[in-house]
């Protein structure tokens, strides 16, 4: 049977084109001017602003040099916070959490759960500027809650932001974000079935057992799809800028805060390009898995 | 179980401490703006007091930044994305389009690729080249594009769930489509254009990197670069006033936020639907 229309082709064109025009000069046609950016020299201000001359790859060339890299403040060297960052914050902190916290409340309805979730929520919807702020007051060395809390329990005052920067952005990124996949596997966990857990306990499964054999198979895909989102949100996120500004001396300086200092606060735009770029491929890359994983879970 | 307790107590505990994980960095922003003297650390006010409202609400240009420029900008996004996402959605939904569900999912992953400040060097200088720069229309628009995708994959499926028999009653009525639109889509779809539009207006309110980046004159800027209205020269933080005007800049999205949440709970947040 044909699908039913209510709408001509012309018009529904119309009535999709104030969208596809947008679209197209928001988010299609910066994706391709980077490129061309890339390779070359443009500017802001001075001789390249006014007549920017094509430099070939030099920008790249410049961004991958294996001699200055992996020095600090440089581009391998962002890289570098930027994979640990998203490994401890995303896959092992949000995730990870988040899969704790959807367990330990799973199929239960009281008071600590309600509190949880509502500060999990709050800690994750609440604007980024405020919340750079309550952690810069929690971090504070004299004055701050956290050492304040650790003195009750002997330990001597830390400068958090100063001693271990990136581990603080970690903790400060999982703690920000972990309510999305709390959200998300706790909606994945009501899903299931409750007669194939009835059925483990009536032979006698242990918790791990029925964890392992019957809710991680079944979560599968929604893990996978967790992961690789949080990943690409997190590789993207600038939110840890307003904590550090990406220091002291570059130690939290990820990608997107890289980025921003290369090519919005310099204005160097062909090698700001040149980033952009990478970082657009990597979430390309990111992006095509997250499609791949959602097909096939579709025709399964 | 004998061990039923004991596991009870261990859950219960370890739930406590998942709460104050959560809780103690926020606790500051619940004492310090009512504390006329307050510092970075938690501490419960002497004398209870309304002085740092009194002054941040006396602060001219901290208030134009809060209830005109963030609300002309946040305004702006969800009237934008609301009407220009329902058409869209709507088209793609009652269309004949050839493959208009791989667009929809296309453009939406094409979203999470061109994002953050990787996109706005280009948008940047895209802004900068149309005259742009400066300009509210500026910031609405990239922002309204950034969220686009997200809105009419939500809409789509609030449109697909919508029965097609009042549009054909009124097609045989002879309305046009854009009555049909108005007249009948608007109004059966209201909860999903009230959590697109939330959405889109809490987006706006929050948004940091676009206005810092879009926009350089201070007069113009939305609250959520105002704050720094309340650093000194030497860049010393007001934390009394600080802390209160983060109150009145966080309320209504957290009002908003948690008004959506009750009544559609969690499906549509961040726009991903399974």
């Amino acid at each position: 049977m044909q699908r039913r229309t209510t709408l001509s082709r012309p018009m529904s064109l119309a009535f999709i084109s104030p969208a596809f025009l947008l679209v197209a000069l928001f988010l299609i046609y910066p994706f391709f001017s980077i490129f061309s950016m890339s390779f070359t020299n443009q500017a802001l201000t001075g001789a390249a602003a006014r007549n920017p001359q094509y430099v070939g790859l030099d920008n790249y060339a410049n961004l991958f040099d294996v001699d200055t890299w992996m020095t600090r403040g440089e581009f391998g060297s962002s890289l570098w916070i930027t994979t640990q960052f998203v490994f401890g914050s995303a896959l092992i902190g949000q995730a990870g959490l988040g899969m704790l916290i959807a367990l330990l409340f799973f199929r239960r309805r009281d008071l600590v759960r309600h509190v949880v979730y509502t500060l999990a929520i709050v800690a994750w919807i609440t604007p980024d500027v405020v919340i750079g702020f309550a952690w810069f007051a929690f971090l504070d060395p004299t004055q701050g809650t956290l050492n304040n809390i650790l003195s009750i329990f002997g330990v001597p005052a830390q400068d958090w932001l100063l001693q271990y920067p990136l581990l603080s952005v970690i903790v400060f990124n999982t703690w920000r974000g972990t309510a999305f996949s709390m959200l998300l596997f706790t909606s994945a966990l009501n899903s299931i079935s409750p007669s194939y857990l009835e059925t483990s306990q009536v032979i006698g499964a242990s918790r791990w057992q029925q964890f392992r054999d019957i809710l991680f198979p079944m979560l599968q895909t929604t893990i996978a799809t967790d992961l690789i989102l949080i990943t690409l949100w997190t590789f993207n996120t600038f939110t840890p800028y307003l904590l550090t500004g990406g220091g002291p001396s570059y130690q939290t300086e990820l990608m997107s805060i890289y980025t921003y200092r290369i090519g919005l606060q310099r204005f160097e735009f062909g090698r700001g390009s040149a980033v952009a770029v990478t970082v657009m491929l990597i979430n390309l890359l990111l992006a095509s898995i997250y499609l791949f994983i959602s097909r096939t879970r579709k025709t399964r | 179980m004998k061990s039923g307790w004991l596991l009870r107590v261990l859950t219960n505990a370890l739930g406590v401490l998942l709460a104050l994980f959560f809780l103690l960095p926020l606790l500051w922003f619940v004492f310090a703006p009512f504390n006329e003297r307050a510092t970075l650390s938690v501490r419960i006010p002497e004398a209870f007091s309304l002085h740092n409202f009194e002054v941040v609400l006396n602060n001219d240009t901290a208030i134009r930044s809060l209830v005109q420029n963030s609300l002309l900008i946040s305004g702006g996004v969800m009237i934008l994305t609301a009407l220009i996402a329902t058409l869209a959605a709507y088209g793609f939904s009652r269309g004949s389009l050839p493959g208009r569900s791989i667009i929809t999912y296309v453009l939406l992953l094409f979203s999470s690729v061109v994002t953050g400040t990787a996109s706005l060097v280009p948008i940047f200088v895209l802004i900068y080249n149309i005259g742009m720069f400066n300009t509210y229309q500026g910031v609405i628009l990239t922002l309204v594009g950034g969220m686009l995708p997200t809105s009419i994959f939500i809409m789509r499926d609030f449109i697909d769930s919508l029965p097609r028999s009042y549009e054909e009653a009124a097609m045989v009525s002879g309305a046009s489509s854009l009555q049909i639109v108005r007249d009948i889509v608007f109004p059966t779809l209201r909860p999903g254009v009230l959590v697109v539009a939330v959405l889109a207006f809490v987006n706006g309110w929050g948004a940091f990197l676009t206005p810092l980046i879009l926009i350089r004159n201070a007069a113009m800027r939305p609250a959520a670069i105002a704050f720094y209205q309340f650093y000194s020269d030497e860049g010393t933080p007001n934390i009394p006033l600080i802390s209160a005007y983060a109150v009145l800049y966080t309320l209504p999205v957290l009002i908003l936020y948690l008004i959506i949440n009750a009544r559609y709970g969690f499906r549509f947040f961040g726009g991903i639907k399974q």
